[in-house]
């Protein structure tokens, strides 16, 4: 790694280039054009998933390393979510989630379930390591808070307890090969004030949501804390902060997920475009926060399923 | 640009190749080593004509820098049939199921199907979805192209 950072700095125009599949797309789409490739695909420095303490992932780890990893599918689920999403599987083999991020598309798949997992990202200049909060490092489209030269090195995660659950939601119009219209990733801490059996049970059943609700509302779940991350409804990945810490301290109900998906919806920003309208995005921000929600006390509650319910409402 | 000297294995026959490092893989393969069964469908990594095998893992040739080639283990259309000219497994089922009109995103569906069954014996209808879907295909509609690998994998 070191190598790559001193090379960048002798020569004049050069690009990183990892999997290559936003570097090389953008050389053909003459929106680049180094003069030079510093390739990090061999750079073992930068392949690691370390997981003493949390959770470490290095820079140039493929979206199809991250997407077999059982600990990370069971303990960091939105990021199991994700990775197995982006692209399609030809992409998913070379493409390196570094790469997903300091791209920096505001639909970027990884970025969101990172941000809710309290990610933060290493460093590595010439002037040695530094480590910033994820949310700090996203400046607008393919904008990143990197000095010329800087490499990714690698992303730290904090360890989270069998009482926390996550989830991404990636919003498309086709199942694979497409950019997400909207995407959200939640996570959400929870402790259970009653049965842990009972919600089990509630969960277990084909009901109506609100009925299932109104079942995990008896059983008084108190939300310890919560994070709710949206991608394509803004310039960049954001947090709906404000939506977080309206769950901080409530019991889980139908009411209180209503007004959650409301004050996200309040806090997105989507745009038109080609893949859907403002107003349809704004919609389903308040549809999907929900489902991302629920989905993460899902795997909670029941963290042996593979499969869950896709809770329509 | 300079030539550059890379050595790499190509359907398990150990090549020396002068290159450019500017080119990718595809354009290695289509334009210098004449191997033209690997098609370039888009050249942006997103239908998948471009399939090859590296290291046991489909990629999109047409986003592979040529000098990543150096060391690796590539597979491509050409080497998937027997030496005596035996249709592989897949190649055959993809016949016999009606699931080659024009063609052309054939070779790209081999490989793809073949990076998955080298490393599942019995996939499931997921799985072979998944492991297809970087690979468009404007004829058939897709469900041969599955049925025909649901009776490859049941062959092996």
């Amino acid at each position: 790694m070191q190598e790559a950072v001193e090379l960048m700095g002798t020569l004049g125009n050069a690009k990183y280039i990892a999997g290559g599949t936003d570097v090389m797309v953008l050389f053909r789409q003459k929106k680049i054009a180094p003069e030079n490739l510093i390739s990090l695909r061999n750079i073992n420095d930068l392949v690691y998933i370390d997981k003493k303490d949390g959770l470490k992932i290095g820079s140039a780890v493929t979206h199809t390393a991250i997407a077999k990893d059982e600990f990370i599918k069971r303990s960091y689920s939105a990021l199991n979510d994700a990775a197995t999403r982006v692209g399609s599987l030809q992409i998913r083999n070379v493409a390196t989630m570094g790469g997903n991020i300091c791209n920096a598309a505001p639909s970027a798949d990884t970025a969101c379930p990172l941000l809710v997992l309290d990610a933060n990202i290493v460093i590595a200049g010439v002037k040695g390591e530094r480590e910033v909060a994820l949310d700090d490092f996203f400046l607008g489209p393919n904008k990143v808070a990197l000095e010329k030269g800087e490499i990714v090195k690698g992303f730290h995660m904090p360890q989270f307890g069998d009482n926390t659950g996550s989830a991404y939601i990636k919003h498309t119009r086709r199942q694979a090969m497409d950019l997400p219209m909207i995407g959200v990733a939640a996570r959400i801490t929870i402790k259970i004030g009653k049965s842990k059996v009972r919600c089990h049970d509630a969960l277990c059943t084909i009901d109506n949501i609100s009925n299932v609700l109104a079942r995990l509302q008896d059983e008084e779940l108190e939300i310890e804390d919560a994070r709710i991350a949206m991608g394509v409804v803004a310039p960049r990945p954001i947090r709906a902060k404000q939506a977080e810490a309206a769950l901080k301290g409530k019991v889980v109900s139908e009411k209180l997920f209503r007004e959650i998906g409301e004050i996200a919806m309040s806090e997105s920003q989507p745009r038109d475009s080609i893949r859907g309208e403002a107003w349809y995005r704004k919609e389903m921000v308040k549809v999907l926060v929900r489902r991302a929600l629920m989905r993460s006390i899902d795997r909670i509650i029941r963290p042996d399923d593979t499969i869950y319910p896709e809770r329509l409402w | 640009m300079m030539k550059k000297e890379i050595t790499f294995t190509l359907n398990n026959e150990v090549m020396e190749v002068e290159v450019d490092p500017g080119w990718t893989l595809l354009y290695l393969l289509r334009e210098v080593l004449e191997m033209t069964g690997t098609k370039e469908g888009c050249g942006y990594g997103e239908c998948g004509a471009c399939t090859v095998i590296i290291d046991g893992q489909a990629v999109n040739s047409c986003l592979y820098p040529v000098m990543e080639a150096e060391g690796r283990k590539v597979t491509t259309i050409e080497g998937v049939m027997s030496k005596n000219g035996e249709l592989d497994p897949i190649q055959e089922a993809l016949v016999k199921n009606g699931a080659v009109q024009c063609g052309f995103c054939t070779p790209g569906m081999v490989m793809s199907a073949k990076a998955l069954l080298d490393e599942k014996e019995r996939p499931s209808e997921d799985d072979i979805k998944e492991s297809i879907e970087g690979n468009l295909c404007r004829c058939t509609g897709y469900v041969n192209i599955i049925d025909a690998i649901k009776s490859a994998a049941g062959g092996r």
